[in-house]
């Protein structure tokens, strides 16, 4: 063996450094969790559907449902943005579309997150009306 | 011994397995599952912003959520719910079929069969009965 190649060269194409098995991890767990939180928002839809706004802030202002809702959007954003940066490494094969594609999935899932926990938390703890 | 770091890199692509391209399998239904798995991952990303449009227009006053909850009213919108829907139903009951296995369990492919073609009956059927239950109940969204 040559010296002059850096330990990443030599590693490069070789597997993974140990270290992806956390995501592979929180996708299943989160998963598990999303099994539970969406049998419970099915039901929760229904209820809300035919409410109406004050049906739908009434029922937000229950902190049990804010909590489901909260969880719902916290968990789901987790797990889809690993998801689909599973579909994006095997799909997409140019590095500057791939690129593009995972930062703009990591903004659209922490975006959306942030913005679904805020505008709950906002009805949920808001005065009636 | 000297080795060049390009066709070195290149000899390595060469060893490795390829994946067969999906026109060189028979359809099979594990297949179909699996597929489905992800395309309905894809579209519940769509519903999970969905979700959050829906919090958003809640947030946002009783004029804008009017407008969001009649656009989702809308046949156009229903469509898409009672697409959702069944997007939900496959990818839970598929992703309960996937924790399953991640214990080691369900492979033999006669069960792996089994169990496709039972998370998609599970799937019809929920999104039926889901549907059936709201409109009985009187209405859409």
């Amino acid at each position: 063996m040559t010296g002059y190649r850096t330990p990443l060269g030599r590693v490069r194409g070789l597997g993974a450094a140990k270290s992806g098995v956390a995501d592979f991890i929180t996708q299943r767990v989160s998963g598990a969790a999303l099994v539970i939180l969406l049998l419970w928002g099915v039901y929760a839809a229904v209820c809300v559907a035919r409410g109406g706004y004050e049906g739908a802030t009434g029922w937000l202002h229950a902190p049990l449902n804010a909590t489901g809702v909260v969880l719902i959007i916290a968990v789901a954003a987790l797990h889809m943005q690993i998801g689909m940066r599973e579909i994006i490494l095997d799909y997409i094969a140019r590095p500057a579309t791939k690129a593009f594609l995972l930062v703009l999935n990591v903004f659209i899932a922490w975006g959306a997150g942030v913005v679904g926990v805020l505008a709950v938390l906002k009805v949920a703890l808001g005065g009636a009306g | 011994m000297s080795e060049s770091p390009t066709t070195d890199a290149a000899a390595r692509a060469a060893d490795r397995p390829l994946s067969p391209h999906i026109l060189a399998w028979r359809w099979h239904v594990t297949m179909a599952t699996s597929i489905l798995h992800r395309l309905t991952g894809a579209a519940l990303y769509v519903g999970a912003l969905i979700l959050v449009g829906w919090a958003l227009a809640l947030a946002s006053g009783p004029d804008a959520y009017d407008l969001y909850a009649g656009a989702l009213g809308s046949p156009l919108g229903l469509i898409v719910l009672i697409g959702l829907s069944l997007c939900l139903f496959f990818h839970l009951a598929n992703g309960i079929r996937h924790l399953v296995w991640d214990f080691g369990r369900g492979f033999a492919p006669k069960t792996a069969d089994a169990t496709a073609w039972l998370v998609l009956a599970i799937a019809v059927a929920a999104t039926v009965a889901l549907w059936a239950w709201l409109l009985l109940r009187g209405g859409g969204a």
